[in-house]
């Protein structure tokens, strides 16, 4: 019976030993340390990018927008435009692929703003705001971590592209390289995301106000259909679009070609987003 | 006179305002090195912006603060060098495990990889929390996330550690584990201030203490000197017959020399054990008071002798003469405040 009893109150004993804090432990791990030197612009924002990636792994849920969306794009614009626009499936997806890539891609940044916009609001961000640290590193980490989405969205699409009949002619150095102009375009497009996240209220009018961008954006370019055919004010607006410039030097690179002027444009373009939208969004995480 | 380098925290007519609401209205404060210096207010009385703007969290609109001689606003990085930061809320990120948010944040104060990953496995130890560090922090309780924070906020060991509302809604055990924490942070010599609700935890913990409501600071003393400003502690009775309320206020009066207020509850008194008058404790006071009661035949159902709650406080220190009413009216305005600051 005493055995018992006593087993019992040892076990208590432990359970307290837990849960309680060692204050002497506490007092030794507070004295003598010495501050390690700040971390690199670089490893500060590599840091963030780890973190991306570690909510990655704890919702992988959120992956959700970069596979299945991409698969149902490419096969609903396909086999919906495929026979009208170009005679055959097979003859479209080679315009198309490319174009719904960037399409693709470039509607998921949209993303961005609305984890900005949630996490802005919950406390972690106060400590990330108070440390001795890059000031831009948190909002950098977040778009290392979307491009790390961007490539896995561009993986499966040229994946499924490829199933059902998508030949490029550039091969594997085409193919990556216009995977990977439109991942530095994407990164520098994602700027006007998070200007947008800290700027507005909520999650719901972040959507809205993206949707109102993207949607435009996307479909008023030449991911479709050649635009020879728009009425001359629409090809006004059309030609002179970056998304219209980057899917042209995503098409031709991966076909094979070197298309300088728009490859030009479109880092032109990603330098002017990260230059405007870049310094706004710092000014608003300053000043939030 | 003390120079700027003996005062971890220096401000001078510091003001926040949102849109209409002035929520920190001119704070002078001056905080020494290596103490606790607690802030002691009512929910929206202006800590939490207060300290939002000496962490380098909010600009000021108005006056000038400065950590360790440095202005908060010019010299903001050099101070978030030195100091660290524990809201109200957890400042972990709730997705991540223990270990995870630890080895972050120790990568981005500049440790390497496996320093942060020892740095995180020694502070959970001492912590209690070795047993949860690979769960993720939105399955901790209140009690583990609160501690979880603040070893996220010693990593590195900061000069100034700001713990506001340090144990807002934990259990007494839970609030007990924070104050010690506290407390071993505080002999090593890093300087805390702490905002509380709590007259209790900053007398607890604090050697110092500002009271403030309104985003103005109403009072600022040793906590011996606002206690003796305040009286040493109140006395709770609850009577059998309701009838008997009148001649147990008078009773009280007389044994105590002091006010006595009815409780909203029929059968309810409070006195302030003040002390004026007599060399006796509060504790002798009150039971002289007890047996006063009992030798004019007045049946005492519950009987008890507290701090002075935080009403009491601002009774004392904001209008010698207020009602309870005006209290009730006061604490309500501060909640419409935290409203429109939220």
């Amino acid at each position: 019976m005493s055995t018992v009893a006593t087993t019992k109150e040892n076990q208590a004993a432990d359970a307290l030993a837990f849960e309680a804090p060692k204050a002497d432990e506490l007092a030794a791990l507070l004295v003598g340390q010495v501050r390690p030197p700040r971390p690199s612009a670089l490893s500060a924002s590599l840091t963030f990018g780890w973190r991306a990636m570690l909510k990655i792994k704890h919702v992988p849920e959120q992956l959700f927008d970069v596979t299945a969306f991409p698969i149902m794009m490419v096969l609903m614009y396909t086999y919906l435009f495929g026979g009208a626009l170009a005679g055959s499936v097979s003859a479209y997806i080679q315009f198309l692929l490319p174009g719904i890539l960037v399409m693709s891609v470039v509607m998921i940044t949209m993303y961005t703003g609305v984890s900005v916009n949630t996490d802005i609001e919950k406390g972690v961000f106060d400590r990330f705001r108070t440390l001795p640290i890059w000031r831009p590193a948190p909002m950098v980490g977040y778009l290392l971590g979307d491009v790390v989405r961007y490539l896995i969205a561009s993986a499966v699409m040229l994946t499924v592209g490829i199933a059902i009949g998508y030949r490029p002619d550039g091969g594997v150095v085409g193919v990556l390289a216009g995977v990977a102009l439109l991942l530095v375009f994407s990164f520098a497009f994602s700027w006007i995301w998070t200007m947008f996240g800290l700027m507005l209220r909520s999650e719901k009018s972040v959507m809205g106000v993206s949707m109102m961008v993207i949607f435009p954006l996307t479909f008023l370019s030449n991911v479709f259909v050649d635009p020879r055919t728009m009425p001359g004010w629409l090809q006004a607006f059309v030609n002179n679009s970056p998304v219209t410039h980057l899917s042209t030097a995503v098409r031709e690179l991966m076909a094979g070609n070197w298309p300088a002027a728009d490859i030009a444009w479109s880092l032109g373009w990603s330098a002017v987003f990260v230059l405007v939208f870049g310094a706004v969004t710092m000014r608003l995480y300053n000043r939030k | 006179m003390s120079t700027a380098t003996d005062l971890a925290i220096e401000t001078s007519g510091l003001v926040k305002v949102f849109g209409t609401n002035r929520a920190v209205d001119g704070i002078d404060l001056r905080v020494p090195t290596g103490t606790v210096y607690g802030v002691l207010g009512p929910n929206g009385a202006g800590k939490t912006t207060a300290v939002k703007m000496l962490a380098t969290l909010l600009r000021p609109d108005g006056g000038e603060a400065r950590v360790f001689g440095k202005d908060v606003v010019k010299d903001a990085d050099t101070v978030r060098g030195r100091v660290s930061l524990t809201g109200q809320y957890a400042s972990v990120d709730e997705d991540l495990t223990g270990t995870e948010n630890l080895v972050l944040l120790g990568r981005l104060l500049g440790h390497t990889r496996p320093a942060a990953r020892e740095r995180s496995a020694q502070l959970l130890e001492a912590f209690g929390l070795s047993e949860a560090a690979d769960r993720q922090v939105k399955n901790y309780s209140g009690g583990m996330r609160r501690r979880i924070d603040i070893a996220a906020s010693i990593l590195n060991t900061p000069d100034l550690l700001f713990l506001d509302e340090p144990t807002t809604g934990l259990d007494p055990r839970s609030r007990n584990q924070v104050w010690d924490i506290v407390r071993a942070v505080v002999s090593q010599g890093t300087t805390v201030l702490l905002t509380t609700q709590y007259l209790d935890e900053a007398d607890q913990l604090a050697s110092r203490i500002a009271v403030i409501d309104h985003g103005k600071v109403i009072a600022e003393g040793t906590k011996g000197a606002l206690k003796a400003s305040v009286g040493s502690g109140s006395v709770h009775v609850r009577l059998r017959e309701p009838e008997q309320r009148p001649h147990a206020e008078r009773v009280l009066a007389a044994a105590l020399n002091a006010d006595v207020q009815l409780d909203p509850d029929p059968v309810a008194l409070t006195a302030t054990v003040n002390g004026h008058g007599t060399d006796l404790g509060a504790a002798e006071q009150a039971a002289r008071a007890l047996a006063e009661l009992a030798r004019a035949g007045i049946t005492v159902d519950n009987f008890g002798l507290g701090q002075p709650s935080l009403d009491e406080v601002f009774l004392a220190l904001t209008d010698s003469r207020a009602t309870p009413a005006n209290v009730t009216h006061t604490q309500d305005t501060a909640e419409e405040t935290k409203g429109t600051t939220a």
